[in-house]
Parts: C-alpha cells; structure tokens; sequence
C-alpha cells in the first residue's frame, strides 16, 4: 500500500455531530475511507454487501457497509430489488383500479394504504364520506396501526437476537385483527376495502362486538408484552443511545410518524391535519426526548395504547347509517382537471399521495410519498460510527417495508 | 398561512429577478402553486425554508412529471382576400408546444403547522436542457426522491451530492416513467391474455414469426 | 415385499421397510426451508410458521438463512428483473437435493405487477418450479397444501432408473445460468433449457 493513502481515523470514533439543517452537508461523509487509484476501498477496510438476501433486512433491500474492524465506515442503500412499477401500473389503470395495488405497497397496513388513497381521490373529486364510513375508517385504520407497531416490535426483537418468542405472541395477536380484516373485507392482508365516497361493504353482523373482543384483551398481552420488554436489561443494552437522532437533523431529512415523535417533535398528522374526524377522538401524541432506538420502542408500545383509546371510542358511538357518498360514481369515474396531494398519518409516517387528473378516467401522474424510504433518508447518519450489529437494529426501528420502499 | 399572491410578492421583493408565477388549481382540492424560475431555485427555496413566518423547516413530497411535446390546435380569425374582398376567415394552425419536465415540490411547517406551499420547477425541454438545481443542500428529504426522480424521468439535478439510479440497475438506458417510454417486449407467453396483453402478446408471436 | 408378510412381521415386532422408503421418509420429514422473503407473500410465509399455522408439524420450521443449510427454496413474492439474477445465484448455491416453491401470483406469472417493466414474468423462466400455489397472497393454508404436495413429490421420487431425480443423475445440471442485466431486460430473457414459451393457441 501506496502512503499516500490517508486514514483520518480520528473521525470514525468521535461522536457524532449532526449538521444544522443551512450548514453545507458533509457526505458520506465525515470519513473518507482508504481509497486505491480505482476507486475501490483498500487496506484494513472491509466492504461488506448485506443484502439483498440477509435474514435483517426485512425483504431485499441492501446496504453496501464499508467496516473497520467492526464500526461502520461508510453505508449506502441500494434500493430497487422490489421496484414493480406501481407508479407506472397505476397511470395506466383506472382510478379504482389502483385501489388493489395500494394494498401491496406497505403490506402490513393495506386498510391506511387505502384510506390514503381514498381520501386523496376524494379531495381531488370532492366527495365526502358518510359519517359512517368515517368511523369505520378510523377502526380499522386504528386496528391496522396495532398490527403494524405489534409486528415491527417483533421483528425488532428477532433482529437483537431473541428468536421466535416476542414475534409468536406479536403474531398471535396479529391474527386475532386479521380475522376482524377478513371477516369485513374477505382478505387477511389485501383488504382492498375503501371506496371513493365510502367504504365497500358495510360491518357484517356480530362484527362490532368481535372487535370489541379483540380491544378489550389487547391490554393484556401489551401489559404481558411490555413486562417482558421494556425494563428487559438486554433490550435496554441493545437500544439505549443507540442510532440517536436529533430533531433539527430529523425534520430537515423529512423523517416523519413515530421515527420524528421519538425526537421529541409533536407532529402527528391526525392532530395537524385533522383529516377524517380525529379531531372528536381524545388521545395524546407520545414523545420520546432521546431520539434513539429505545425511545423508538417506547413511542410505538405507547401509540398502541392511545389507539386503544381511539377504538374503545368510535366501537362505542359507532352510527348506523348509509356507507357510500350518494354524489361517488363508481362507474365512468372522471375527476376534473387539477392536481391533489393528500396524506393521513400511516403507521410508518406519512403517507401521502399526488395526482394529477386532465380529466380522463386514468391518472395522468400518480405518485406515493413513501414513509419507508424517505426515513431511510438518515440511515447511514445514525449507523456511522457504530458497531455492525447495530446497523441490523437501527434498520430494524426505522420500520422499513420495501414494497413501499421500492414500489 | 399567508396567501400564494403575499408569498409571490414577497419573494419578488427580496430576491431580484426572481420570477414567480402563480398556477392556479380549479379543482375541487384548491391546491394552486408557485412556478419558481430555475436560476433562482436555490435562493427561494431558502427563503421559503428560513423566512420567519413561513419556516416551511419540511420537504414532504418531491413528484416528476412528464408533460410531452404536443401539437396545440388553435382557432385564429385570418384576413384574406376572398373573391377580391377582404374578409375575416376562421382558421386551424398546429403549433408544437413544446415538452418539458417538472418537479413538483410540496413543503409544509412542523414549526408553524401549516402548508402546502407548493413549488414547480420545470425544465427547458425533455432531451437536452434537462437540468434543475438540486434543493438536496436547503432539505436533506430530497436526496432519494430526486434520486428517483433521475432515474425514473431523467432529470439532472445540479448540486445533488449523490445523483446515481436508485431503482434501475447501472446501465440501464432510458427513463422508464416518461409517457413515450417503450417497455421490453417481454410477452412470450401469455396464460390469460386480454385487452391490452392480448395485443401485445399478438405482436411478439408476430414478430417472431417473421424472425 | 408381500403385504401379508409384511404384517405377519410387523405382528412380531419386525418392522420392514425399503431403503427407497426409509431415504425418503427421512427427507421430506425434515425440509429446511431457506429464510428468504421478497415481498407480500413472506409475511403470509411467516405467519405460516408461526404459532396458528404451525409450520413445525411437517418438519419445516427450521428456516436457515443460509443458502447452503437449506433444501428448500420459496420464492415468495414479487420477483424483479434487479433481483431475479440473485435468486437464481441462491439457487445455485443450495446443495442438492433441493426443491422450490413458487408462492403467489407474482413468482409463479408477474401477477397483478405483470405489466412491469422490471417484473420478472414468472421465475419459472430461469429455475425449475416444484410447486406453483396460486393466490395473492396465498393464505398460509395454500402454503401447506403446497408443502404436502411437495412431501408427496419427494416420496415418490425412486433411488435408481431413468426416472431418478436430478441430484441422483450426475447429468442432469445443479447450477443454472445466472442471467446478465442488460439495457432494458434481463439477458437472456429466459433459460431455454428450464422453460419453453408454450404456443399460444387462441381461435379468436
């Protein structure tokens, strides 16, 4: 080895400094690794590609980590491993005939996919939904939050070594929710349930009363879940001060949903925003004040909570009535020439979506904010410096779904 | 929040030069928005990101759009002699409008709470003049999307610290999001093949036949 | 054997069997599938082995993250043309005898994504399929169906003669060509050893 190789090593092991969000961005940054005359990383660093088929990456989604010793040096996503071109698929199709594809972008939480969708429609058409549908909207969003943060803290657990166990019990409970989804949409996981106007189908008979079941016991196993977690000393070990991020960084990097309130930042779009009818439900936005992933864990066990509350709230005053805006067409649907960008908060952020109508029955652009890669956006400001396996936790708590990711 | 007509007057006040035109939105959402112009980019986007009573401190959402060249019909009145007589006469011309592309920005305030102002960029044409200056240094959350909107639409973005193709693999040609894009004939065999498959299956067993 | 006698054995504490039988009575009995999700269907292949489906009854709940630790592949989800070369290069690495599922209406024809153009029109088109399950996704119960119709295909598979399977056939190909990405599409678009375009015949 040439020594005109520098190694400014001081800087792997120096805590990390975020940039003020004006200050011009140091990239990649802060550390150059050695580099040969072509370009490839040479000496004591190694280059490792973890992914696309790695048991932590939760689907195929790669990082290619430069490593000394074990801290991590450089990170770079790669993404497009489930690029399926919903995007181009949907310009293509009719309105409606994207409702299915939505399903399939974060696959955990098809119903808020939908409700997303729906309502972005809905703005860009002018249609109000029946205060039915709005509650019905809001349970089964609601339930669709608590399958999404039960199985994201499974999987955060699995990936710091405990194998199985907290994942059987977040699934036992996921299953309890899906059979509410099937019974009412006739799928498990595609739901594909939300209309333009409404919803399709009305709650089948007994279905409010399953679903108060299903609230009522909830608590039980996040106590159980969360006396086996929270003060658990390898959890703790694993998670305190680990991938901190600071607000100022978080806002300027566009991190939203329980990643930014983790900061510290309030800013939950069922509060700001106030779409649907949030605004008559009572719960609180939980905050964390350290940024890291610990505080990540809290925040989600604790919005399982406040979604609780929500359901215990609209299972109760749920009304009856009609399902569907009289004014929606199902049929010969053509919205007028304008653009709509709406968003509702998903379970991983926000979640919005752009169209752009020139008054035919398909879109003339359609586009997914997606939450999942836009919080990745800082990924590699909160690994660097840090030992390898906690690349595998902080991927774990940013809560990634590459079907959204990639779409 | 102030109004799109306060912002535009504003930012025509403090930054010279700057043009800002207003798009309107007559659809039921009323979302209009700012068309900002590309040497200025930067210097607005700033504005908008530290002006006190704006803070728009969050990037959400960055959109390219393909707006195609087009073949605009207009109906002119002419003058022409008829018969010795001049007279008014209705007429077609065809004039080529020209394409671009566009990137489309939807920024809110978590300080405030308020938003969407609503940015548009657009570029000269679709093939040479496709550069924008990159808002990657004024609001780290457009890394990736500008990333994608490269890959997808071709948009090169000046100043964007890593601008490679994030979806598509290295060597990849062409942007496959743009309306005239032509997809790989792929369609060997098809199980249920209707409307649109079915033609497209049709025209590669044609084609191969020919082979 | 005769079936009498095989009883009459069996009544005096004799068990008799076949090498055939016991070999591959041994092997479908312990399937270890390779840990190895794409999309949607991975989680309905988690739930498969989780607590109410309970995949561990047929022997199969030891998922290895390790290619060369598992006999079983399941392709599950959506395979794109950026992924197919490094499913196929899994594949390979896979010792023999290995088997593979192809779950879902995307790894078995490009499903719903179909008119992608960076979706891989069934994986089919590069490795050898065992089983197809149709669905989008399928439900954990198909996905059973699919491993006991696997159980079955291996259970019918003989030790020795022209019909023996690939990994008794020193012949027959292990390793599968890894495609190369081209300028739009994946070269070759297909293996023409493994798959074939079917004609399309169509009166109308």
């Amino acid at each position: 080895m040439s020594d005109a190789v520098v190694t400014p090593l001081e800087g792997v092991f120096a805590p990390l400094q975020f940039p003020e969000p004006g200050a011009p961005r140091q990239l990649n940054y802060s550390v150059a690794p050695k580099m040969s005359a072509d370009g490839s990383v040479a000496g004591d660093f190694l280059e490792v590609a973890m992914g696309p088929q790695h048991p932590s990456t939760h689907g195929v989604f790669r990082m290619d980590v430069v490593l000394d010793g074990e801290r991590v040096v450089k990170l770079k996503p790669v993404f497009g491993y489930l690029h399926r071109n919903h995007e181009k698929i949907a310009e293509n199709a009719s309105y409606l005939g994207s409702m299915p594809y939505t399903d399939r972008l974060d696959y955990f939480c098809s119903m808020t996919n939908n409700w997303a969708y729906a309502l972005s429609v809905e703005k860009l058409a002018g249609l109000q939904p029946p205060e039915r549908a709005e509650y019905i909207r809001i349970i089964t969003a609601e339930l669709t939050r608590l399958v999404n943060h039960v199985c994201l803290v499974g999987f955060l657990l699995q990936d710091m070594g405990a194998l199985g166990t907290p994942l059987m019990y977040a699934f036992r409970e996921r299953e309890k929710i899906l059979d509410l989804f099937e019974a009412l949409s006739g799928s498990r996981m595609m739901c594909n349930y939300m209309r333009f106007g409404g919803c399709r189908v009305d709650l089948p008979a007994g279905w409010l009363e399953n679903a108060k079941q299903v609230v009522e016991n909830f608590p039980r196993f996040l106590d159980d879940f969360e006396n086996l977690l929270s003060a658990n000393e390898i959890l703790i070990a694993r998670t305190q001060g680990v991938g901190a991020l600071s607000a100022a960084l978080a806002i300027n990097a566009g991190v939203t949903g329980p990643l930014l309130r983790a900061c510290g930042v309030n800013y939950d779009l069922r509060k700001v925003d106030k779409y649907g009818i949030y605004e008559r439900f009572d719960f609180r936005v939980p905050l964390g004040d350290h940024g890291d992933v610990y505080d990540r864990y809290m925040v989600r066990v604790l919005e399982m909570r406040e979604s609780l509350k929500i359901l215990r709230h609209a299972l109760r005053d749920i009304p009856s009535g009609p399902i569907m805006d009289p004014k929606a067409k199902i049929r010969g649907f053509r919205p007028k020439i304008g653009e709509v960008y709406g968003r509702i908060e998903g379970p991983k952020g926000e979640l919005g979506f752009y169209l752009i109508s020139d008054g035919g029955p398909n879109p003339y652009r359609y586009r997914v904010r997606p939450p999942s890669l836009i919080n990745l956006t800082i990924l590699e400001d909160m690994c660097l410096g840090r030992n390898v396996s906690d690349v595998v936790v902080i991927l774990g708590s940013i809560d990634i779904v590459l079907g959204e990711v990639d779409r | 929040m102030e109004t799109l007509e306060q912002i535009k007057g504003r930012i025509t006040a403090i930054i010279p030069g700057a043009r800002v035109d207003l798009i309107p939105n007559e659809c039921p959402s009323n979302q209009p928005s700012l068309l900002i112009d590309q040497e200025h980019g930067v210097r607005i986007a700033e504005f908008l990101r530290d002006d006190p009573q704006l803070r728009l401190d969050y990037l959400s959402n960055v959109t390219g759009v393909d707006w195609p060249d087009t073949i605009v019909k207009e109906k002119v009145k002419v003058m022409k002699l008829v018969e010795g007589v001049e007279t008014e006469v209705h007429g077609v011309v065809e004039r080529k409008k020209q394409g671009y592309l566009e990137v489309v920005y939807h920024i809110y305030s978590i300080a405030h709470k308020h938003g969407p102002v609503i940015v548009r960029l657009r570029t000269n044409d679709r093939n040479v003049a496709v550069h924008l200056p990159s808002l990657t240094p004024i609001w780290r959350s457009a890394e990736f999307q500008e990333r994608e909107i490269y890959d997808l639409y071709g948009v090169i973005f000046d100043g964007h610290p890593d601008l490679r193709r994030i979806l598509m693999w290295d060597g990849f040609e062409g942007h496959p999001m743009r309306k005239d894009y032509v997809e790989p004939d792929d369609y060997e065999y098809e199980p249920t093949p209707h409307d649109e498959v079915l033609e497209r299956a049709r025209s590669h067993q044609a084609r191969n036949a020919v082979l | 054997m005769d079936q009498g006698l095989r009883s009459e054995l069996s009544k005096q504490g004799i068990f008799t069997t076949t090498l055939e039988g016991l070999y591959n009575w041994g092997r479908r009995n312990s399937v270890w599938p390779l840990q190895f999700g794409l999309a949607c269907c991975a989680i309905e292949m988690i739930a498969t082995t989780m607590a109410r489906y309970d995949l561990a009854r047929f022997g199969a709940e030891v998922f290895r993250p390790s290619p060369r630790q598992a006999d079983l592949m399941i392709v599950s989800g959506t395979v794109t043309k950026k992924m197919a070369p490094q499913v196929v290069r899994l594949f390979n690495q896979m010792p023999e005898p290995k088997y593979v599922i192809a779950m879902g209406a995307c790894a078995i024809s490009g499903g719903p994504f179909k008119q992608g153009y960076n979706v891989l029109k069934g994986i089919d088109r590069y490795i050898p399929v065992d089983v197809h399950i149709p669905g989008c996704p399928p439900r954990p119960e198909a996905l059973l169906h699919a491993f006991m119709t696997l159980q079955r295909k291996i259970d019918a598979q003989k030790l020795s003669g022209p019909e023996r399977p690939r990994h008794l056939n020193t012949d027959a190909p292990s390793e599968f060509p890894v495609p190369k990405f081209g300028p739009h599409d994946l070269v070759p678009p297909y293996n023409p050893e493994v798959w074939q375009p079917p004609k399309m015949v169509r009166a109308v």
